[in-house]
């Protein structure tokens, strides 16, 4: 499939001997000027870029305390060496988080502190080349910012800062990522990430309607631009485009159905991804998370609820207060915001909902913790509704449930491969060997328990997995969104079903 | 990369889409199935050809799902679905059907 060679699974997971430079010629394509200008960066290299860079590096540790922490305090005790993904499944030492965060330390050290500009070589601090800049580029392009490595961390550094920061100063001198960057472009210009204008999102989601008819006999409506309505729906737009994405909006309007709620997408909001967040940039992350506002100020919308898409929920859950907000104008007696997991459980609390579990009796169902729900936010009012709740829901409507090994879960949980700007085809090699631990876990429970399903509440996890799985000898389709499930058990008030089938114990 | 075609040079990004859209011909799009290690069949076509017809009414490729409801219902629903078309276009029938349309990559989370 492609040349280089997937990882092979293991028994038991095993921490790797290392391959020195093993992914040094990894880079992604380098964003034009016509991506590069609509975000305010320079559109190609600048003379002055050493100059630049250090006077960003300043400015940027200025702005952000915990940046200048985090690139203090590490001791080098060696804890987060064998935890990220991509360290294990490339070998390339630079990709152990304290290496990574290195690339970045000792350019800081030289320029920022007394030890570093005097005497360079005693405390590890090096000067700001091109071969540097280069470095830059590859390796913080192979740090999907999902966090695991702060979790283990003893002063809690948190290598995605550092990589957004990195990423920022790249950009600051003319040197994008041209993934991120086209998307965001297109964010500012259509309003989301695939540039789906108004009509073609309108004609989709009429086709949707019709199948949802076909398929169940009841009229479930997916309204747009419905002003007035009690709740906005922001989701991914891959949910648009994508399988098995769609199946999860699907279920998510099945679950509007049958609460009897009024709602609506805004075709000017029509993203709920901010890749402003992965590339570091305040102010690219500030303007995409205002035309949400915008939106929800324009419908009259008494709620916001999010769809499965994992970095945006961090966005909304963890920045949008100050990022965008206040958000006084919506009914405080919800949310604010709501994830649609919390309101699809919700409803299961109390009893609105009517499921044939049956339905999905063909699987065998593990979840997949993606890394900014699970690391980043919460969900409900108790600690740790962000693992609870996406399995409460899976459990009501699933008879088969099984957890993978508990280190690869949860908090611990791995990065899909794919994160944080890295869910391009120029990067496939980084991507399939980043996925590597997340398969060998997956591979466990396939063979020990006859899982045949993983499901996952991120568009990028879905995709990420959709491309990765046929690598690892699994089929893509193994990959399910959580409202999927949720969809294909509920059963609709007047949707033809036989008596026998439906659960008794309505959930 | 530029992709020549009889003689004529036709400008590509880095993964080989076409630049420009109206450098499309038939002749092109069998230059970048082959790139692609793709033979072109009668129902290759038909995908190429609606991609085209959507791409030309909204601007954009149009949902995994919209075309494999089109193809169910010009080819018969036994391919209206995406283990057909991923037959078809192993890589994918959004961004492999796509580069052959002469069409632009879908972008995001995709």
């Amino acid at each position: 499939m492609a040349d280089f060679e997937t990882p092979v699974l293991q028994k038991y997971p095993v921490i790797p001997s290392i391959t020195i430079d093993a992914m040094k010629d990894s880079a992604p394509f380098v964003a034009k000027p016509e991506h590069q200008d609509p975000l305010g960066f320079p559109g190609e290299l600048v003379d002055d870029w050493k100059d630049r860079a250090i006077e960003k590096m300043g400015e940027l540790l200025g702005k952000y305390r915990s940046f200048q922490v985090y690139l203090d305090s590490c001791v080098k005790c060696g804890a987060c060496t064998d935890k990220c993904h991509y360290f294990l499944g490339t070998t390339d030492p630079k990709n152990m988080p304290v290496a990574r965060q290195d690339l970045l330390r000792s350019v800081y050290r030289r320029y920022f502190t007394f030890a570093g500009k005097y005497f360079p070589k005693l405390v590890g601090a090096r000067d700001l080349t091109k071969e540097v800049l280069d470095e830059w580029y590859s390796y913080f392009h192979q740090c999907s910012q999902c966090r695991r490595c702060s979790v283990y961390c003893p002063y809690g550094i948190d290598t995605a800062e550092i990589s957004m920061a990195a990423r920022e100063i790249l950009d600051s001198v003319g040197v994008g990522q041209k993934y991120c960057n086209e998307i965001i472009a297109k964010v500012h210009k259509v309003g989301n990430n695939l540039g789906l204008p108004e009509p073609a999102l309108k004609d989709t989601l009429e086709g949707l309607e019709e199948d949802i008819e076909d398929d169940t006999g009841v009229k479930v409506r997916l309204p747009l631009d419905e002003k007035g309505a009690d709740i906005l729906l922001i989701t991914p737009s891959a949910d648009f485009f994508a399988e098995p994405h769609i199946d999860g909006l699907i279920g998510y309007a099945k679950v509007f159905h049958e609460a009897g709620v009024s709602w609506t997408l805004s075709s000017y909001a029509s993203e709920a991804a901010n890749f402003g967040m992965f590339i570091g940039s305040y102010e690219n992350m500030q303007k995409v998370a205002m035309r949400i506002r915008e939106a929800a100020l324009d419908l009259g919308v008494k709620r916001i609820v999010h769809g499965e898409c994992g970095h945006a929920w961090r966005v909304a859950y963890s920045f949008w207060n100050t990022l965008a907000g206040p958000f006084d104008f919506l009914d405080p007696n919800y949310p604010v915001p709501q994830h649609i997991c919390e309101f699809t459980y919700d409803l299961i609390q109390k009893n609105k909902l009517r499921f044939d579990k049956s339905q999905n009796d063909h699987r065998v169902v593990t979840f997949h913790d993606s890394c900014n729900v699970a690391r980043a936010t919460r969900m409900g009012d108790k600690p740790g509704g962000q693992f609870e709740i996406p399995r409460a829901i899976i459990k009501t409507v699933c008879n088969n449930y099984v957890d993978m090994d508990p280190d690869t879960i949860k908090e611990g949980t791995y990065c899909c491969g794919g994160g944080g700007g890295l869910l391009t085809d120029d990067l496939m090699e980084i991507r399939v060997k980043g996925a590597m631990p997340r398969m060998q876990a997956l591979n466990e429970v396939v063979e020990e328990h006859g899982v045949t399903n993983m499901a996952a509440i991120c568009a990028i996890c879905k995709s990420q997995f959709t491309k990765v799985l046929p690598y690892y000898k699994m089929g893509m389709d193994m990959i399910v969104s959580v409202h999927q499930l949720v969809s294909d058990a509920l059963i609709l008030t007047g949707q033809e079903v036989d008596d026998d089938e439906a659960d008794e114990d309505a959930a | 990369m530029p992709l020549e075609v009889n003689g004529k040079t036709y400008e590509t990004d880095e993964e080989g889409y076409l630049a420009n859209l109206s450098d499309w011909s038939e002749d092109v799009a069998k230059a970048l199935a082959e790139s692609e290690g793709l033979e072109m069949t009668e129902n290759h076509w038909e995908v190429v050809n609606f991609l085209r017809e959507y791409y030309q009414e909204y601007q954009i490729a149009p949902a995994v799902r919209v075309l494999t409801k089109a193809i169910g219902k010009k080819l018969g629903k036994d391919k209206g679905n995406s283990k057909y078309l991923y037959e078809l276009f192993p890589y994918g029938p959004a961004k492999q059907a796509c580069k052959v349309a002469g069409l632009p990559k879908p972008t995001g989370c995709v």
